[in-house]
């Protein structure tokens, strides 16, 4: 068996020892040149004067190109073709690419970009959320609302009725890469591009627009990425055009990297919302009526806005069952960076709200925040009312919390340990701890339906060795390797024998980005299908040459059993090689039974669902505000786990991306729309001093998953990310300790934002 | 803005002359004029850790140190990490752990993990989160990390 070992990541050898190669370390030909943008300082306005000369005077520069030199498409867009390469007269964002410059190196194209004369009229820049609102700035029509049931009648007959707003900020992906690409022309015209991009085909497909050439002339490949993220899903795009342009202009290869304040300039990050809601519920805390409204700053443009802004209503119900709901979404158009995809995909804005709700509930009706979480949750399987349904009329078939968390309430010692936290914060003035379990229970499928569709390429040479190829991307989250375990699997050899290559359009088209978890699901399936093909076809005609049943030979440990007889799996390639058997065949995966309309809000937009959850223990600074979180315990379901190592690795690091989310990141625009926190200087991601000093994972030993995914695994990438959501409320709990208000603990909950809520909390007591 | 300087370092073990502008990076000289491209830039002023390597045996931010200024040093990348001994030992720890997943970090995290080890660090987890907090890592949330350097400490993963 090569599934569900715990097997480490297949480049592991080449990290540790400085072999791996990203975009920026491929040897580069002779006259290989650099590439910088020329960037907007201002957030909104007209470019009235734009004076290159003396960037073209500049040391080493060898071509300047602006926004009327491109020959093709200026757009680098996911979608909506409403983001130009390079500012078309007007510029919409402080870190706008204005021009490019291409020079013999990284460092002379950024001083030479230094060098243009800009000049630009400032129009009326909107920044925020209410200048948005006030300006009606948004994308499509009007807000979107879906509805179940009749939420005004239920709210007008709920016994309490509790409202307030939560407002969390965005998050930089802070990949450790940043942003790269490398473009190396061709004859014919045709482009190679390596990029680090989750979404080779996306990169292809707007390079063949940029340079007017059919798809089929521009390849693109990706080995890996230091981290995506959701950020090199479209933020790429930019990068590997200007490349190729320049490729083309100049006739040489071109690379482009952006040193880290341009990344974090220039480049989406994750959306910040506000989110209002009303609530209605009884004295059990029961939810009778919720109405969410969310609003979200999307910036400049559109971007994977829509589908993101769906998913966070996707999840206002986070793990509970509502009868009647109104979730309501404002996608607002502002003068910023356009904000992208960033694990969890609105995903984790959405279900925060609801986990606030619960939390405020709970501290209405004086009761632990985890039996009025119990007391919402869907019905499993076998309880009454099961199957519910959720705000978007999706019946819950798999539910598991209920499990989940008895299990974690046992293994974490939840209960004593609030007790004991309740004693410590009655008899400590300066100190304050704080507890919270939360739930995760995260829709898997990409929303645009037809993106659920994967392919693979799978070739077994003469000499028994397999080389594998899918659409997947590896980001360092451990695709490459459960999916040559699948393969492994399906020929019973060992995980060695299958070689992982570079994910590449030239050999499996049309790929959608690895993104939406989806990795595993769908490339591992598509994958297992084109060895199946290729056994089969083994199979019958080793069977034929024994007289036996096809269905009766046997791939096993590096051998083939047949009629009798014994072989490796090398000599049977070799057989079937001779025997002139097609070795090589392509596989092809469709997610079954998905439907959804986006606009009415119904449907089945999710294959299944992945679960999990979190107790956090944090300790808090009455005086000035600073925290630390003490001990993690997180019981999650990666169903039955391809590879537990690498899911444990997801787990692990999700949850701390997603506690960092909430507490120490904190991105800040001035009045001018400068992000004024554009490096890790000013930017906080967690240090390892900031990881929980006790931090017990596990993956759920009941893990199976009911729909029919690849061994019964489910995705791992983006669910953990949200159990972080226990860290923000464990903050809220321990300065719930301060006063009798409830604290409205606000996201990133920095120690300056924790010590105005304990501040309030101690006003609240008179 | 082009003045250049001669320079010897030593670097791997093998001793290396160049002529570099003064104000090119240690960082980039290894990775463009050497090609050893296992040390990696991620934010270029010093936070992130990334570039993290040995000048004569102490850790050092290669994006912060001029070329010029190893001249006469001895460098060690990650490329020139012994094959047996405690840096072998780290690497095995690292990959039997998990301690990576993009692995971009992983060349400075092995520079500063072994400093740690080399200069007598015990294997007291919160020692170990101290040093090695000048160095990001995205992905792994840094269990695995101490993890690993754990394991080497307590003679738990050899070379």
């Amino acid at each position: 068996m090569s599934v569900a070992k715990p097997l480490p990541h297949d480049a592991a050898a080449l990290h540790v020892t400085g072999r791996a190669r990203y975009v920026d370390d491929i040897p580069a030909p002779r006259g290989t040149l650099s590439l910088a943008f020329g960037l907007s300082d201002t957030a909104h306005g007209r470019i009235v004067q734009l004076d290159l000369d003396a960037v073209r005077a500049a040391p080493g520069v060898v071509d300047v190109f602006t926004a009327a030199d491109l020959p093709h498409a200026n757009d680098v867009s996911p979608a909506a073709h409403d983001e130009p390469l390079l500012a078309d007269g007007t510029v919409h964002y402080v870190g706008q690419p204005i021009f490019c410059v291409v020079a013999d190196s990284h460092l002379a194209a950024r001083r030479a970009a230094r060098r243009a004369v800009v000049a630009i009229e400032p129009l009326p820049a909107i920044l925020t959320i209410d200048e948005a609102l006030a300006a009606d700035s948004r994308f499509e029509d009007g807000p979107l609302t879906w509805t179940k049931g009749d939420v005004d009648a239920a709210l007008s007959h709920a016994p309490h009725i509790l409202e307030g707003r939560i407002e969390m900020g965005g998050q930089e992906h802070f990949y450790l890469e940043g942003q790269a690409a490398f473009a190396l022309p061709q004859e014919n015209g045709d482009m190679l591009v390596h990029a680090s991009s989750q979404h080779p085909t996306e990169i292809q497909h707007k390079v063949a627009e940029a340079l007017g050439l059919p798809m089929h002339g521009v390849r693109v490949e990706v080995r890996r990425m230091g981290g995506g993220f959701g950020g090199k899903e479209s933020q790429g795009n930019a990068l590997a055009v200007a490349c190729a342009i320049a490729a083309m202009r100049t006739g040489r290869p071109c690379r482009m990297r952006y040193d880290r304040d341009d990344d974090m300039t220039i480049t989406g990050k994750r959306h910040d919302f506000r989110i209002d809601y009303r609530v209605g519920y009884d004295d059990a805390g029961r939810m009778l009526a919720v109405d969410f409204t969310q609003y979200t700053r999307c910036g400049w443009a559109q971007d994977l806005s829509l589908a993101i802004a769906d998913r966070a209503m996707l999840h206002a119900d986070s793990s509970y069952h509502l009868t009647d709901a109104r979730i309501t979404s404002h996608r607002l158009k502002t003068n910023t960076q356009s904000a992208t995809a960033y694990r969890g995909f609105g995903g984790p804005q959405g279900m925060l709200a609801m986990e606030r709700v619960v939390d405020q509930i709970a501290h209405a009706l004086g009761r632990d925040p985890l039996e009025v979480r119990r007391a919402n949750f869907y019905a499993a399987e076998g309880a009454p009312g099961y199957p519910q349904t959720t705000p978007y009329h999706m019946a819950v078939e798999d539910f598991v919390l209920d499990r989940i968390v008895d299990e974690l309430v046992e293994s974490s010692g939840y209960h004593a340990r609030r007790a004991a936290i309740a004693e410590w914060n009655a008899t400590n003035p300066l100190l304050k701890k704080g507890i919270a379990l939360t739930p995760v229970k995260f829709g898997i499928s990409f929303t645009l339906t037809h993106l659920n569709q994967a392919g693979a390429l799978v070739h077994v040479y003469q000499d028994g060795s397999i080389a594998m190829n899918h659409g997947g991307t590896e980001m360092g989250q451990g695709l490459f390797q459960k999916v040559a375990q699948v393969a492994a699997q399906g020929f019973g050899v060992p995980v060695e024998t299958v070689r992982i290559t570079a994910t590449d359009t030239a050999k499996v088209p049309n790929t959608s980005a690895t993104a939406a978890s989806s990795g595993s699901d769908l490339n591992g399936m598509a994958v297992k299908a084109a060895c199946d093909t290729i056994r089969d076809r083994m199979a019958a005609h080793l069977a034929s040459e024994h007289q036996a049943d096809p269905a009766s030979v046997r791939f096993a440990e590096g051998m083939v059993h047949v009629g009798g007889e014994s072989m490796t799996f090398a000599e049977a390639a070799w057989r079937c090689y001779t025997a002139r058997v097609s070795l090589s065949a392509t596989g092809f995966y469709k997610t079954p039974g998905i439907e959804w309309d986006r606009i009415r809000g119904t449907g089945r937009p999710f294959f299944y669902f992945a679960y999990g959850a979190a107790v956090t223990e944090v300790v808090i600074d009455t005086l000035s505000g600073e925290n630390r979180i003490l001990r993690t315990d997180i019981l999650h379901d990666a169903g039955a786990s391809l590879n537990p190592a690498l899911d444990i690795g997801q787990v692990e690091g999700g949850y701390v991306q997603g506690a960092g989310w909430l507490t120490t990141e904190e991105l800040v625009w001035d009045d001018k729309g400068r992000l004024r926190t554009h490096a890790p200087s000013t930017y906080k991601i967690p240090a390892c001093s900031d990881r929980p000093p006790v931090f017990n994972v596990a993956l759920w030993s009941q893990g199976h998953n009911r729909s029919d995914t690849i061994y019964r695994s489910k995705a791992v990438g983006e669910p953990p990310f949200m159990l972080g959501i226990s860290a923000l409320l464990a903050l809220s709990d321990a300065v719930a300790a301060c006063g009798p208000a409830y604290p409205a603990l606000d996201a990133p909950a920095t120690p300056e934002r924790v010590l105005m809520a304990v501040i309030r909390q101690r006003d609240s007591g008179g | 803005m082009t003045q250049t300087r001669t320079i010897t370092l030593t670097v791997n073990g093998d001793s290396v002359t160049r002529t570099v502008p003064v104000r090119m990076n240690l960082a980039d000289f290894l990775r463009a004029e050497l090609g050893l491209t296992g040390t990696h830039v991620g934010c270029e002023h010093g936070v992130c850790g990334a570039c993290t390597l040995h000048v004569d045996d102490a850790p050092v931010r290669s994006c912060l140190m001029l070329a010029v200024q190893a001249d006469g040093a001895s460098v060690t990348t990650v490329e020139g990490l012994a094959d047996s001994g405690r840096g072998a030992a780290l690497r095995a720890a690292f990959t039997a752990r998990n301690a990576l997943q993009c692995g971009y970090c992983t060349p400075g995290m092995l520079a500063s993990a072994l400093d740690y080890i080399d200069t007598g660090g015990s294997a007291d987890r919160a020692a170990i989160r101290e040093h090695l907090s000048g160095n990001y890592c995205r992905c792994t949330g840094y269990q695995a990390i101490v993890d690993a350097v754990c394991d080497v400490i307590e003679g738990r993963v050899t070379a």
